[in-house]
């Protein structure tokens, strides 16, 4: 057998294209992950009882499903319940890329809220006590005095999840959106060169994932000095 | 006689079913300094914060400035605003820097200008002897430091009176004095305070009347007087003889 590693640099564009869209997957989802994540973290420890479990139920069924399960859920059923509640005629196209991007944010919400929570119930209930005395309200308390601090103590683990999630948007090739993975595989397949495209694939996701790993190890003994 | 700044009513709180509270009454008026003493465990924490409402209780009444404390219908932030307190924990904000702690709520919940609150903040610090670590964070103050910062972060609200809760409890030995001269200092001018503390020296020096608690009752409310001259209850004689050595 003789490797041809040229086929790479001939589709780098098209590659790149995939790669792009994997980097904007990744960050939309990270933030909408962690807007959604910090919300239900803020409901899972709410007084109000209706809300926490409702939001404990979220978590722990997004949590307990394989996230390829939720993918082909929300590309396959919800257009066929929107459909069934609508009585349109056919359901209503999703388009891989968006529905990609919708399941992303709720699945990664479930798994941010127990960074979150983790991160709020980290900070002592005094200084939500000081926050109060001066006349804040919950939200300010929250926004100014709690969540600063929780996202500060929480950022090593906020970035070690940061990095699975880029390594997990790659299963968007199962509703053949065309994510760096999905563009490779689809070079791979016409030109009949499956080694080539998968060794360079992987050889990216190492260097990028491997590397930032470091990062978050230097960066986590920085914030403890600080601390 | 005009009316109290607080006014506590027959309060009594449960945790579950331990009683912390059991039918607390008091009232403290404008420009008065009461002490609050009393063993661990005796409910004299458990009453300063609710004061300000930071504990809920299940019966009877605190109004503080002619507003009810427990009415759900109170803009409890809005009271909590002009009512300073200071923990035994300091609670600085500890990413912030020494006047971002003290302007944070004079810009937020007062509304002030940014220069305004820097203002308010540099005075303040300079009335506490920290003018020079304004820009410094709060991990880098010894706690007697952080303990002044935190009450001039309450003072720099305008309080119509203050709330300490064990002030210098978690302070080194060699730092209680500063703190309580700051303390000294309010009191003499005229500040209404509620201070829950065992520095007998301090109530000796600015209190008016010293209230004694014990399993959650308040034993003894007197004059500073007579509570160091004859108190009545034994709870409060044994109490003073294990804490006062001078």
């Amino acid at each position: 057998m003789t490797l041809d590693f040229d086929v790479i640099a001939r589709s780098l564009p098209y590659l790149w294209k995939g790669f792009q869209y994997t980097v904007q997957l990744t960050a939309i989802a990270a933030l909408g992950g962690i807007f959604f994540g910090t919300l239900l973290a803020l409901a899972r420890l709410s007084s109000i009882k209706l809300l926490a479990y409702t939001a404990a139920g979220y978590v722990n069924l997004m949590r307990s499903v394989p996230l390829i399960l939720v993918i082909f859920w929300f590309f396959f059923l919800v257009p066929l319940i929107v459909q069934g509640i609508t009585g349109a005629e056919r359901p209503p196209l999703m388009g891989a890329e968006r529905t990609a991007i919708i399941t992303f944010i709720l699945f990664e919400a479930a798994f941010f809220c127990e960074i979150m929570r983790a991160g709020i119930q980290s900070i002592p209930k005094g200084q939500v006590y000081a926050g109060y005395a001066l006349g804040l309200t919950y939200g300010q308390t929250m926004r100014t005095v709690v969540l600063p601090q929780a996202f500060r103590n929480m950022t090593p683990v906020l970035l070690t999840q940061l990095i699975i999630l880029f390594q997990d948007t790659s299963l968007v090739y199962v509703i053949s959106a065309t994510d760096f993975v999905g563009a490779a595989a689809k070079v791979a397949q016409r030109d009949g060169r499956l080694v080539e495209m998968y060794l360079f694939v992987a050889f990216v996701y190492f260097v990028i994932c491997f590397t930032l790993s470091q990062l978050v190890k230097i960066l986590q003994t920085r914030i403890a000095i600080v601390r | 006689m005009p009316s109290p700044m607080i006014a506590a009513k027959h309060v009594s709180k449960w945790y579950g079913k331990f009683q912390v509270l059991n039918d607390c009454s008091t009232e403290i008026h404008p420009g008065e300094v009461v002490v609050v003493c009393g063993p661990s465990g005796s409910g004299k924490s458990t009453l300063i914060k609710c004061v300000n409402g930071l504990e809920p209780f299940q019966e009877g009444e605190i109004i503080v400035d002619g507003l009810s404390v427990g009415q759900p219908t109170t803009n409890l932030s809005k009271l909590r605003s002009r009512v300073g307190m200071v923990f035994q924990h300091f609670e600085l904000f500890p990413h912030m820097t020494i006047l971002e702690n003290l302007c944070l709520a004079q810009i937020k919940v007062l509304g002030r200008a940014r220069e305004e609150a820097e203002a308010r903040g540099d005075q303040l610090l300079k009335r506490v002897g920290l003018t020079e670590q304004a820009h410094k964070y709060p991990g880098q103050l010894s706690g007697g430091q952080q303990q002044r910062v935190a009450i001039a972060r309450a003072l720099a609200m305008d309080p119509i009176c203050m709330l300490f809760d064990e002030p210098t409890s978690a302070l080194d030995p060699e730092m209680i004095n500063e703190v309580l001269d700051v303390m000294v200092g309010l009191a003499r001018d005229g500040m209404t305070m509620m201070v829950v503390t065992h520095e007998m020296g301090f109530a000796k020096k600015v209190a008016h009347r010293v209230i004694f608690m014990d399993e959650g009752r308040i034993v003894e409310d007197a004059q500073k007087q007579e509570f160091f001259g004859t108190p009545r209850s034994e709870r409060a004689r044994e109490f003073l003889s294990k804490i006062l050595h001078d």
